[in-house]
């Protein structure tokens, strides 16, 4: 017998390794580049990142393929033919930032307020909201809107921080996990790592979600949850707690505002709100003296339950006593709810006592000695092992952001946040409302030629921040911060085209978008909304929304809806900054800041967006872009990242600040700011000292941290929020008692959703319409392996997902017929679809679902015109309008929560009829160009060849 | 070379898949793909990437199945359906008759170690090897013209060059729910093969007789929520109000 | 599997020449017969082309030589092994009846010998697949074995009607064979369409004991290589059909056509017959290689819900 062949088993993967961080999605984990011959060869995690840890996920993987993928940008482009043909020339980037700039600084002479600005997967939202406000425009946000601000808005109101990326259980510790509408989150990767700890310590994880598939699949327990009815299986779990007393009454006293007075007054502009004394301290019932003090009182037992009658002869009970007589209502128990969720009362009362059972029975601790900020000494850290964890299954309804609240509020009640084995906050969180800017853009704030006042969003302590005019009317396009939406704390992208082609609030002159694929994916009523952005003006010819400048790196649907196509890098190309002043990557245990850097450079005529917004700034001299003698202050976004402060010693980057680079948090500008962090693998982590790390919000040693690092400038405590006055407040308004008073259009939907404590009603949509005509529930699911529209560019993965079925639960295929492969129609009040099913058991009989984002436009992202994404892929965006069906009372509310305006993508309720055999879905769509000139067709890639052995 | 090892190999290198914690993410087909295709052998190629019929080589696939209790063992709430995602690369057999068949003797099991691998400069691509193969783990480059299969990424195992915590196979150190597991399966001792009897590892298709060398985890034994709704947890009832803070003031006065 | 047509053809056509071969190296037939003569050399090229479109499918055909390496393991070497140590005695069988114009015994008999061995070991390389359940049965090479000697003995009665000699003897043993293979091959469709299924989707991902496993998403929603090559899927509707057209033309029609042939006992009737039942036959073969293929379900498709 022969030998076996000679293998060379020790070859060196590369000539390079640089070290960056991913962004194939926000998760934003560290990566190893592997160059070989200049080419990238491999990408790997980087083990010693703290996010990844060295896993990588498919999308991180494929970053190859992304990099080199056709469907990228080559140079500037100026629209040739009309909007959506896709037809450009190829421009310089002189004539195009001229271009830009003359646009621009018209508005801003003219009226800042008719260009919009709104970003999409943008991380770098310090900067985009810098500029947004220096230029002066009050129209500005990011894409948390249609995303996820209903989550954000509740955790932060409810207990300063939030699920989104402001916390995350303690994957080390939890004994049970319950996670709520989850198919992959932000946190992709450290989910996974931890739902994998979880497994191997035997601690159970309980998904809640309609779908059984991806995280759901390997979930000890599914709860096949009926859509939109998440806040009532809580509130039941509430009950349950409530009722057998499984309440941890030491926490809620001491963390949360459930011993504060309210005003019993019904009738008066003061009912429902909290007793405050004349320094605005809220009072409590101290029961030993039976007198009414302010909290902090030294001493001082404050009572949770009672009437007391208050110094001016009002009366007052602790907020505690609302809660508990609320949730113990017999509507809460579990038989009353399980039909309206799916949920047989039995598991609802497992649930109830699993959680009860690890909270109470199973409680860990960490001998650390703590001090909180009463000054009192703890021995240890008690911890309650039980976490949660929810997302877009929770907060995509309109009744997401009380569903959200009644979660958190579930967490106060068990003493389960921020201890050991619970929900954790990472830093800059937690962190109280106060610390939060009220919203600016009222007609005070704003002129022309000047900054904005103060930053667009943040968060109205009542209806007196309101950005409304004396009328009431918005101030903002998208309505943001009005009666509408009155707690639109991140802006509502998914309404502003919708907006400005109607002119209402007003018409705008200059749309300015960034990394959003609002002519597609993006975009409640797809169709509808690529007409408002063909339409035009009969009167003039002009477009109705005249000048659309759009910043995207590949050829996605909506680069054919621009009129100068601004091209950036990808993200090997470029320099990022992930900043603890925008969305950062801390960990419960450290705070944490990151940088991308150029790996490789670019080898066609595109910039940067983020150095392209610095140039536009000092182009059109924008004060914090220019000196005073108007020269630009920044070279580039590197040396902004390094230079730019904040506040004195604040930067974007808190790690290897000061002249030496070893001052965290706050500290001088050191210029060798990013070799430093080139150097540490393109992040920085600073660990909390353990006596800091948990009751964060209460604990003094990590308020000091806090302030060491910069977060504040003095220590910022919070009180959990079950009570929320703020909401009250609304509601006083709506009652004509407050000041400004809710116009009477919006006043029945104020007083029913504005509930201080959380309540649940029935999403809007599946109210308007009827059962019968609608009987199904559609949603969608994020693929691990896409990250939304731009996965189908990259020839590995779109292998995984060449098109979309259309999952229909079996009993539904069993009714009308179905077998896999044939087409159905989909039809909600707004629309219909034509699209390929496919059969499925483990998911809720009355739910239908597909991938999200996997149906293309034809002749996008450089694919042939005959991809299976543009014949047979689909959105599930055509049935979903951004109005609600007309209700008769003359107005067409927005599809949106109506606290927060959070895009209410999962109210959808449909009915199916099988339809005839088909090759082409539908609606189907005219082609588009290829942006700049055809790409010559590829036969075959076989990327890496020249390095095989 | 055909033949295989004429005793058994004193290592048995393989992979061990936890059914119970893959979440399907195709982390490890992609990082298969990238690492094998600048790596050993031939690249991996695409055909039509960016049109219609778009398919490539790949040596690690991620199936998913449905599952439908008939009335066997209870898997969250009895009677509900559940979603096994499976990860399928070679099983590196024992009895491997892919590399029995292959014709030209480009097949081979190696010796020292187990892993079955393509020499590729020997291969003519006639396929017999992937017929032969029950589990789809050999596909052939259609670039190439050979055929390619997983190597247990032999590049990197024995690969000096990298870190000793990186001698790992790609799709191992990728897969971020850790559901893989590399190691010597010849082993009683080795952290793979207690794994496999702890959990009860199996063998897929074990009637076709190619004693694979890779084993699976199965998807551990659940138990159904509402069989604590029973529990003492919840015993504890104050029946309404009233009572509810009446026992509110006694924690109170403990506190 | 799929039914590639490169195989199909290799498989019949090189079934039928060495069929004919071996007949031929029976001596049954006067070698100085000029028909006989141009059977020989049809024999050779019916083989060589098989031979050759058997290497159309190979992805790196200039490497074809090693596959004659690995004869101690592999059916599919040892074919080649024997496929090319035949020519040795059919050429010289062929010499001797082309130039000399007569019959060589050992060369003929050693030729037939390996002929059957050569079939043998094709039929084996199918045979031998576990992986393949409707071909991993001895009737597989029964059936290949009896269809080329069917073959061999129809192309050979055209022969001896062709030179007047031998023609109905070949053509009685012809009818002999075509009757034994079907009945071989009735044999092997009746255990293929019993069959229970050795891998099931339950055994292939050990989650039997959970419940009924279904393919749920394809780890590529396209086709791939696997797909491609053990996806094809015939229905049961058309098989059975095809399996009857087969029958018929490959049986049945030979069968009268060889009674005619022999009745007629020579002349150009009986050529023409003979030479029709060969077209028939060659026909139904076709169709039954088709649908061997086409019928065999891999194991692999457990995996892809086929
Ligand atoms: N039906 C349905 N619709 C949904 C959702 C849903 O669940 N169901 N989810 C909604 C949610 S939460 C979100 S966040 C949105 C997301 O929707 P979008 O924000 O539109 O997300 P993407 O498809 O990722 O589009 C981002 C754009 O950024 C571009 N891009 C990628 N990389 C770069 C880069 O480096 N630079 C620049 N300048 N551009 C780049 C891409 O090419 C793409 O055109 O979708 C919403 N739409
Ligand atoms: N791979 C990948 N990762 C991503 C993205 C991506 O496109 N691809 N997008 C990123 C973005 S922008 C976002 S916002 C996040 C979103 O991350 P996720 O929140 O995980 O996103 P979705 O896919 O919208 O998942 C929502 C889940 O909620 C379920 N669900 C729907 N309605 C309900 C309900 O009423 N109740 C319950 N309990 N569940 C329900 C759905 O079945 C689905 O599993 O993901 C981010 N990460
Ligand atoms: S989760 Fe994946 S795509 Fe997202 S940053 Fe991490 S590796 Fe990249
Ligand atoms: S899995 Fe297939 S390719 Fe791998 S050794 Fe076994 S038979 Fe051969
Ligand atoms: S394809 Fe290559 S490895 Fe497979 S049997 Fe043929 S020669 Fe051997
Ligand atoms: S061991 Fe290597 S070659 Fe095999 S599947 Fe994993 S990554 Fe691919
Ligand atoms: S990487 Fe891990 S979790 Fe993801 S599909 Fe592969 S084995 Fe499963
Ligand atoms: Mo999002």
């Amino acid at each position: 017998m022969k030998s076996e062949p000679h293998l060379a088993l020790s070859e060196p993967v590369s000539d390079e390794v640089r070290k960056t961080t991913c962004y194939m999605c926000a998760c934003r984990c560290g990566i190893d580049v592997h160059l070989k011959d200049g080419k990238v060869r491999y990408i790997e995690g980087n083990r010693d990142h703290p996010v990844n840890r060295g896993v990588l996920c498919a999308k991180g993987s494929a970053g190859i393929m992304q990099h080199y993928a056709p469907a990228r940008l080559r140079a500037p482009l100026l629209r040739t033919g009309p909007r959506g043909s896709g037809e450009f020339k190829e421009i310089s980037w002189d004539e195009a930032l001229a271009l830009a700039t003359g646009w621009l600084d018209g508005v801003r002479q003219d009226d800042p307020k008719k260009l919009a600005f709104f970003t999409g997967r943008d991380q770098s939202q310090s900067l985009t909201g810098f500029w947004a406000q220096q230029f002066g425009t009050p129209n500005y946000a990011a894409h948390g809107g249609f995303c996820s601000v209903n989550m954000a808005a509740a955790g932060i109101m409810t207990i300063g921080g939030a699920f989104w990326e402001f916390g995350a259980p303690d994957w080390d510790r939890t004994k049970l996990f319950v996670m709520f509408g989850v198919a992959e989150d932000h946190d992709s990767n450290p989910i996974k790592i931890g739902i994998s700890k979880l497994k191997k310590r035997g601690a159970r994880f309980v998904s809640v979600n309609p779908v059984r598939t991806g995280y759901s699949a390997v979930a000890d327990n599914w709860i096949g949850i009926r859509p939109g009815t998440d806040g009532l299986l809580i509130l039941a779990v509430v009950h349950e707690l409530l009722k057998s007393r499984k309440i941890d009454v030491d926490y809620i006293v001491r963390y949360s505002n459930a011993t504060w007075l309210v005003v019993d007054a019904p009738g008066t502009a003061e009912h429902g709100l909290f007793v405050r004394d004349d320094n605005g301290k809220p009072q409590v019932f101290e029961t030993v003296t039976e007198h009414v003090v302010p909290l902090g009182t030294k001493g001082a037992r404050a009572a949770l339950s009672g009437r007391v009658e208050l110094p001016d002869g009002r009366y007052a009970v602790p907020s505690f006593q609302l809660l508990a007589e609320k949730y113990l209502d017999p509507q809460y128990a579990p038989e009353a709810v399980a039909r309206e969720t799916g949920v047989s009362a039995e598991v609802i009362r497992g649930l109830a006592a699993e959680i009860a059972r690890v909270a109470f029975d199973e409680a860990i601790s960490i001998d650390q000695p703590w001090t909180d900020m009463n000054g009192e000494r703890h021995e240890a850290f008690i911890g309650r092992p039980v976490s949660f964890h929810a997302m877009r299954g929770l907060s995509a309804h309109s009744n997401g952001f009380q569903t959200a609240r009644a979660l958190h509020m579930l967490q106060v009640l068990i003493g389960a946040v921020d201890c050991p084995g619970a929900f954790r906050f990472e830093p800059p969180y937690p962190k109280p409302i106060e610390a939060h800017p009220t919203p600016h853009g009222k007609a005070e704030h704003f002129g022309s030629n000047k900054p904005l006042s103060g930053p667009h969003l943040g968060f109205p302590r009542g209806p007196e921040d309101l950005l409304i005019d004396a009328q009431g009317r918005p101030m903002r396009i998208d309505k943001a911060f009005s009666w509408d939406a009155p707690i639109s704390a991140h802006g509502l992208m998914h309404m502003v085209i919708a907006n400005a082609h109607a002119g209402d609030p007003y018409p705008i002159d200059l749309m300015f978008l960034y990394m959003a694929n609002m002519a597609w994916n993006s975009s409640m009523n797809t169709a509808g909304v690529i007409k408002m952005l063909e339409d035009k003006d009969p009167a003039t010819g002009e477009y109705r929304i005249p000048k659309i400048i759009y910043s995207d790196a590949y050829s996605s649907e909506m680069v054919a809806y621009a009129d100068l196509v601004l091209p950036d890098t990808t993200y090997l190309e470029r320099h990022d900054c992930i900043s603890l002043l925008d969305r950062p990557i801390s960990e419960p245990d450290a705070v944490q800041d990151a940088i991308r850097w150029p790996v490789v450079e670019p080898d066609r005529d595109v910039r940067g967006f983020q150095t392209v917004l610095l140039d536009l700034g000092s182009r059109l001299k924008l004060p914090g872009f220019v000196d005073s003698r108007g020269k630009a202050l920044y070279k580039d976004y590197a040396d902004y990242i390094v230079r730019h402060e904040r506040r004195p010693g604040i930067g974007p980057l808190a790690g290897f600040r000061g002249s030496n680079g070893d001052r965290a948090g706050r500290g001088a500008i050191n210029p060798e700011q990013l070799d430093r962090y080139i150097e540490n693998g393109s992040f920085f982590s600073a660990h909390i000292p353990l006596e800091a790390q948990f009751f964060k919000h209460a604990n003094k040693a990590y308020q000091d941290f806090a302030v060491r690092m910069g977060f504040f400038d003095e220590p910022k405590p919070v009180t959990f929020q079950l009570y929320q006055e703020t909401l009250q407040k609304f509601r006083l308004s709506a009652e004509g008692l407050r000041e400004p008073v809710a116009p009477e259009t919006h006043r029945e939907r104020i007083l029913a959703a504005f509930d201080p404590l959380p309540v649940w009603y029935r999403p809007f949509e599946e109210a308007a319409v009827s059962r019968e005509d609608y009987p199904y529930h559609a949603i969608t699911q994020r693929p691990a392996a896409m990250y939304h529209s731009w996965g189908s560019m990259n020839a590995w993965l779109r292998q995984i997902h060449t098109r979309n079925p259309l999952y229909v639960p079996a009993a539904i295929c069993d009714e009308i017929g179905l077998v896999d492969g044939d087409w159905v129609w989909v039809i909600s009040h707004h629309g219909r679809i034509k699209v390929e099913a496919a059969r499925m058991e483990a998911v809720n009989s009355s739910t239908i679902w597909t991938w999200n984002a996997i149906g293309k436009r034809e002749g996008a992202w450089a694919l042939d015109k005959d991809a299976p994404e543009a014949k047979k892929g689909f959105l599930m965006n055509h049935l979903i309008h951004e109005l609600l069906p007309p209700k008769g009372d003359g107005m067409r509310w927005s599809n949106s929560d109506p606290i927060t305006g959070q895009a209410a993508w999962y109210d959808l309720r449909v009915r199916i009829e099988k339809a005839d055999r088909a090759e082409v879905s539908e609606p189907h769509f005219s082609a588009l160009a290829q942006p700049g000139g055809e790409r010559p067709h590829v036969d075959e890639l076989r990327y890496g060849q020249e390095w095989a052995k | 070379m055909t033949l295989l090892p004429s005793v058994p190999t004193p290592r048995k290198l393989g992979l061990v898949i936890d059914l119970d914690v893959c979440v399907g993410c195709h982390a490890c087909v992609i990082s298969c793909k990238e690492w094998n295709t600048g790596g050993y052998g031939a690249a991996l190629s695409d055909q039509d990437p960016y049109g219609a019929d778009v398919s490539g080589t790949f040596l690690n696939r991620i199936h998913t199945f449905e599952v439908v209790p008939e009335g066997g063992q209870v898997i969250g709430e009895a009677g509900e359906a559940r979603i096994v995602h499976f990860p399928k690369s070679c099983l590196h057999c024992e009895d491997a008759p892919c590399v029995t068949v292959c014709p030209t003797g480009a097949s081979y099991k190696r010796a020292e170690d187990g892993i079955v691998l393509v020499d590729e400069s020997k291969c003519i691509g006639c396929g017999l090897c992937a017929w032969s193969c029950a589990y789809g783990a050999r596909e052939m480059d259609l670039a190439a013209g050979v055929m390619k299969k997983c190597t247990l990424c032999v590049d990197r195992i024995y690969n000096e060059t990298l870190k000793e915590v990186d001698r790992v196979p790609s799709c191992v150190r990728t897969c971020p729910a850790n559901a893989r597991h590399f190691g010597d399966l010849a082993d009683p001792g080795s952290e793979v093969s207690r794994m496999v009897a702890e959990r009860g590892g199996f063998d897929l298709m074990p009637e076709q007789g190619t004693r694979p060398t890779n084993k699976y985890l199965p998807p551990r034994a659940r138990k159904p929520l509402a069989a604590s709704a029973g529990a003492a947890v919840l015993a504890e009832n104050t029946d309404g109000a009233k009572g509810f803070f009446a026992w509110l003031d006694g924690m109170l006065d403990r506190i | 599997m799929h039914p590639a047509p490169s195989i199909i053809l290799f498989t019949t056509l090189s079934g039928l020449g060495y069929g004919l071969a071996a007949v031929l190296g029976l001596g049954l037939l006067d070698a100085s017969g000029l028909s006989v003569k141009v059977a020989h050399l049809a024999a050779l090229a019916m083989i060589a082309g098989g031979l050759l479109s058997s290497t159309l499918h190979l992805g790196n055909p200039q490497r074809a030589w090693r596959a004659l390496s690995q004869w101690w393991s592999s059916w599919l070497s040892r074919e080649g092994v024997m496929a090319i140590l035949t020519f040795v005695p059919l050429t010289i069988s062929a010499w001797f009846a082309v130039v000399e114009g007569g019959y060589q015994p050992v060369a003929g008999l050693v030729g037939a010998a390996m002929c059957g061995i050569t079939v043998y070991c094709t039929a084996m390389i199918y045979a031998s697949l576990r992986s393949i359940q409707a071909w991993n049965t001895g009737f597989t090479p029964l059936c290949y074995l009896l269809f080329a000697g069917a073959g061999g003995f129809l192309l050979a009665s055209v022969a001896g009607y062709a030179s007047g000699a031998g023609g109905t003897v070949c053509a009685v043993i012809a009818a002999l064979f075509v009757v034994a293979a079907w009945l071989a091959k009735h044999q092997w469709w009746t255990r293929l369409r019993a069959l229970a299924p050795l891998s099931t989707p339950e055994s292939a991902t050990g989650l039997g004991n959970i419940g009924r496993v279904r393919l749920f998403e394809r780890p590529h929603i396209n086709d791939n290589y696997l797909t491609r090559e053990m996806g094809f899927k015939v229905a049961r509707k058309h098989a059975l059909k095809l399996s009857r057209l087969a029958i018929l033309a490959g049986g049945a029609m030979p069968i009268v056509l060889l009674i005619v042939a022999i009745v007629a006992g020579g002349g150009a009737v009986a050529v023409i017959a003979a030479m029709l039942a060969v077209l028939l036959y060659a026909l139904g073969l076709a169709v039954e290689r088709w649908l061997f293929f086409a019928e065999a379900r891999h194991a692999v498709m457990n995996y892809y819900g086929g």
